[in-house]
């Protein structure tokens, strides 16, 4: 009986998922998020029904239980998160936080089956996340001063990462934690959002080569930094990040010709100067004939991914607990053998349409410091995701960074949660600019008509970016700007 | 005006548009690299002995059968006295190196089709049924090609010598019968085993069939007349020469075997009475790097397209060769080395019509109710060598049957065509490994035979004689 229940469960769980990456691109073919109200509704639905039967299979494959009570908590939690998230900001992105609640939600099932109790401390961490989280976008709506901190960000972040790297304890030949009163922080997380706020208030204003040359020394310190520390993960991301940023901020390609070619340089250097960088290429050219030693993780991550076949082994039914570090670095090959490929995939897709989401977003927002900041986080985000699959999969050389929202680890999964919720505030940002627009249109239209140019409060923040041009042609613009929007 | 806002929009959201599009592609090249690493590799870490979910499996799971072509049991799961799961192999001896062992490793069809044995697919309502009886899952079984009454001929034929048996179908590439010797008991693996791992000398683990690295001697002139004709496409029948027993080059001397001297000969005589001389005449005529090419063709120091584990062959033609190497290579002496499957594999392709079928020794899998699970069927490789060249080189073969070194085949019900080989691989005393391979019947062949014995003496004389008992049998000749 029970035999029936988990392997007919494999196949409808891998089948919900791809319904739910199905619906995670199916909002894409509207523009206005009123119109995808439905899209939402049957992924909350979706989300729920794998929940379940993961839980389900968990229960029956173990006979026990306990499993269910854990359950519960764990889908009050995200059902409220998605609930009361569109209640507090009705105008907030629901495909950030339905995805944000999806991935929450395979990382408690993967997380329980890998380990019970680190799935509880989980829990409570992402229940804390949560409920600073809910707070985060109104502070990123009324918190205009943000964009002048430039200087602080660069100290906090710098003076965060040095500490680690001064007082950290070393975990597995890294310097990457700091522990204050028994809780173990992991600094390297929180600062990458410090990163990208730093790199959008240096440049929103002015992108020429002075404001390129300083913020690229700041980010070379704390590149520099992570490296001695050993945490090439995050390094690698810094700089990427860093690159990407001064790319969108100049629009000028050869910055990212420049930062390709001075990356591509470090990377050489590194490889010759560090023999730990040595290692783990080796690892990844070549980790069979290491299979004892450096080669180890990376094989037993493949013979995961390898045994599960597209619909998984089923939860408990395979042994992802052979790879060390499985519930943080390689979280991915066990969702893989146990879930299956296909499971995998949607997983991955999902996270694009998170991506993809987060650069629409980052678009459509006028305030060059707002569009750098939702640009940086996203590419945060995603190219964190490449490291850890591509990695697990011998894609590209293992980095060891964690798979935001799935993996087990406190800073990662806050950071993440708080990532996505101030990405929740840009797309309010982006509403109140709307709002601004449409409503000084009006005016303008109004005041064109009776030829008179009286000024309104309101104007004078439009009146920076349009001095030039008189106002008979910028509300033109922005009635046009607004009709193809609606297009 | 409206125009230009856009262009404007678009100009300013290029580089994120740029950026959203690469990670995109990029995930798309990771997502494509994922399933297909873990489509076709699943087999490979499945088998690594690091991977502790064989372990998983075979506690979960009975390993499978494994059935001769006629459904013969060769391989089996029993249960021993103290209700211990233990592997029985009905025929002892016989399949030690076919079948090969499964445990301390694996060889043979247990390595080959683990994956298989080790999975199950039974029925669900099969599997509930064994979960409430507190029972393992039944694994999948393994049916192979091979035929108990050839190998069982071969196996006798072979008898007390060293050496190595293969007998396959041309027109599939399915493996009929394989003979290693020395061979083991794979019953008694456990206990054998340090005696067999300590025993340096006689290399009993080693499946000489397709592991075996022997010099091919005359067999190799298949080849060299290959390339002859090849590069003389119009004159290679007026070939002539005249044998005195033996051929010189400078320092570098070549003798036909035991130094007979064969008179005028001319190509297919040369061929059909294995004059060395000639051959080292025709070895120096030869253009170096065409010579290359061909020996690529036809899988000399490259992976052959099979599954079970083999040796590569190995030949050293380079435009540095000398005159000496040449002779030498021209008549398989020298350091030329060459595996009995990968032999059998040329002499399949020149009965086939040129196309070189892929080798395959398990035909189907079946899951513990008889329903077939995977079925294996033939596949060309490619046509390494062109319908007129093996037509050719059938032609020279059975010369060799009817009036030369392996006429031991003549006069018989079927036809046959092959080339025997003398491997001298003692300079000294002259011993040599005696070769032959072959097919039957040259109009439209069957079944062909390589058949190599150590020390035994010449081609002709020891190993036309045993591949004539699995004709034999074969073709029910009495």
């Amino acid at each position: 009986m029970e035999l029936y229940i988990t392997e007919i469960s494999k196949y409808v769980i891998a089948l919900l998922m791809a319904l739910y990456a199905y619906e995670s691109f199916a909002v894409f073919r509207f523009q206005e998020e009123e119109r995808r109200g439905g899209i939402y509704t049957r992924q909350n639905f979706l989300m729920l029904s794998i929940h379940f039967s993961c839980f389900m299979a968990i229960c029956f494959e173990t006979g026990e239980i306990s499993y269910l009570f854990f359950y519960i908590f764990q889908q009050i939690v995200l059902f409220a998160t998605a609930v009361l998230f569109h209640m507090i900001y009705p105008r907030a992105n629901r495909l950030v936080i339905n995805n944000m609640c999806m991935l929450l939600s395979i990382g408690f099932v993967i997380l329980t089956r890998l380990s019970y109790e680190r799935a509880v401390k989980q829990f409570v961490i992402v229940a804390v996340s949560i409920a600073a989280a809910m707070l985060i976008p109104f502070f990123i709506r009324k918190m205009k001063f943000l964009k002048n901190l430039t200087w602080v960000y660069a100290l906090v972040g710098i003076a965060a990462l040095a500490v680690v790297l001064i007082l950290g304890a070393y975990t597995y030949g890294s310097k990457i934690s700091y522990s204050i009163g028994g809780i173990t922080f992991q600094p390297s997380e929180f600062v990458k959002i410090i990163f990208v706020f730093f790199v959008a208030s240096a440049l929103h204003e002015s992108s020429t080569f002075f404001e390129v040359f300083t913020t690229a020394v700041v980010a070379g310190i704390h590149v520099v930094i992570l490296v001695v520390s050993r945490d090439l993960g995050s390094a690698l991301i810094f700089f990427v990040v860093y690159v990407l940023m001064v790319f969108v901020a100049t629009k000028n390609p050869l910055y990212l010709l420049a930062g390709t070619i001075g990356g591509s340089g470090a990377a050489v250097i590194a490889y010759q100067a560090f023999s730990h960088v040595q290692v783990r290429v080796q690892a990844w050219r070549d980790p069979w004939s290491e299979i004892d030693s450096a080669g180890y993780q990376i094989t037993q991550s493949l013979f995961a991914i390898g045994s599960g076949g597209w619909f998984g082994m089923g939860l408990f039914e395979g042994t992802p607990d052979s790879i060390p570090f499985v519930e943080a670095d390689f979280i991915f090959s066990a969702v893989a053998e146990e879930l299956g490929i296909i499971f995998a995939m949607c997983l991955i897709l999902v996270c694009i349409s998170c991506f993809i989401m987060f650069m629409d977003i980052s678009i459509k927002l006028k305030d060059s410091f707002y569009r750098l900041v939702a640009f940086g986080l996203g590419v945060t985000y995603i190219f964190q995701v490449f490291l850890t699959i591509g990695g697990g999969s011998k894609f590209i050389p293992l980095t060891g960074v964690t798979l935001p929202l799935i993996s087990y680890g406190g800073s990662s999964v806050f950071t993440t949660v708080i990532m996505f919720s101030i990405i929740e505030g840009l797309c309010m940002v982006k509403q109140d600019e709307e709002k601004e627009e449409r409503y000084v249109a009006k005016k303008r239209a109004k005041a064109g008509r009776k030829e008179k140019t009286g000024k309104k409060e309101k104007d004078v923040k439009k009146e920076k970016t349009q001095k030039k041009e008189n106002s008979r042609m910028a509300d033109r613009k922005i009635k046009d700007w607004n009709e193809s929007e609606e297009e | 005006m409206k125009k230009n806002r856009q262009s404007e929009q678009k100009k300013k959201n290029m580089p994120i548009m740029t950026v959203t599009y690469l990670f995109v592609a990029v995930f798309l090249g990771m997502m494509v690299y994922i399933c297909h690493y873990s489509a076709t590799h699943k087999q490979e870490l499945i088998n690594n002995s690091y991977n502790g979910r064989q372990q998983m499996l075979t506690a979960k799971n009975v390993r499978g059968t494994i059935y001769a072509d006629n459904g013969e049991i060769l391989a089996q799961t029993v249960m021993d006295e103290d209700g211990k799961e233990k592997r029985n192999y009905p025929y002892g001896n016989l399949f030690s190196h076919a079948v090969g062992y499964a445990t301390h490793g694996r060889a043979g069809v247990e390595a080959l089709g683990n994956y298989y044995l080790i999975h199950s697919n039974s029925p669900l309502s099969e599997k509930v049924a064994n979960d409430m009886a507190g029972e393992k899952y039944l694994g999948d079984d393994v049916h192979t090609t091979l035929d108990v009454k050839l190998q069982e001929v071969a196996d006798h034929a072979l008898g007390v010598y060293r050496g190595a048996i293969i007998v396959s179908e041309p027109s599939s590439g399915k493996i009929l019968a394989m003979v290693s010797k020395p061979d083991y008991d794979p019953n008694m693996i456990e206990e054998i085993w340090d005696d067999l791992v300590e025993d340096k000398e006689s290399g009993i683990l080693l499946n000489r069939a397709t592991q075996g690295l022997y010099p091919p001697g005359s067999t190799f002139k298949i080849i060299t007349a290959l390339e002859y004709i090849r590069e003389n496409p119009d004159t290679y029948q007026s070939y002539g020469f005249q044998c005195a027993g033996s051929f010189s080059d400078g320092a570098d001397r070549i003798n036909c075997y035991h130094g007979q001297s064969h008179g005028s000969v001319d190509f297919t005589r040369a061929f059909a009475k294995s004059c060395n001389a000639s051959f080292a005449d025709m070895g120096l005529k030869l253009d170096k790097s065409k010579f290359q090419d061909t020996l690529d063709d036809l899988l000399f120091n490259q992976e052959l397209p099979m599954e079970i584990s083999y040796n590569k062959s190995r030949i050293d033609v380079s435009e540095e060769s000398t005159n000496g190497d040449m002779m030498q290579i021209a008549i398989g002496q020298g350091t030329t080395g060459m595996t009995p499957v990968h032999l059998n594999m040329i002499t399949n392709a020149i009965a086939n019509d040129g196309t070189l079928m892929k080798p395959y020794i398990i035909s189907s899998v079946e899951n513990s109710t008889g329903s077939v699970i995977k079925q294996f069927s033939p596949s060309a490789y490619k046509k390494i060598i062109s319908e007129q060249e093996a037509a050719v080189l059938t032609d020279l073969m059975q010369d060799v049957v009817e009036e030369g070194t392996a006429r031991k085949l003549k006069g018989v019900s079927y036809t046959a065509a092959g080339k025997t080989g003398s491997a001298e691989y003692n300079k000294v005393k002259g011993d040599s490994h005696a070769w032959f391979t072959g097919f039957a019947p040259v109009e439209n062949p069957q079944i062909s035979v390589t058949v190599i014995i150590e020390g035994a003496g010449s081609g002709g004389d020891f190993a036309v004689p045993i591949a004539k008992r699995i004709f034999d049998a074969y073709f029910n000749e009495e």
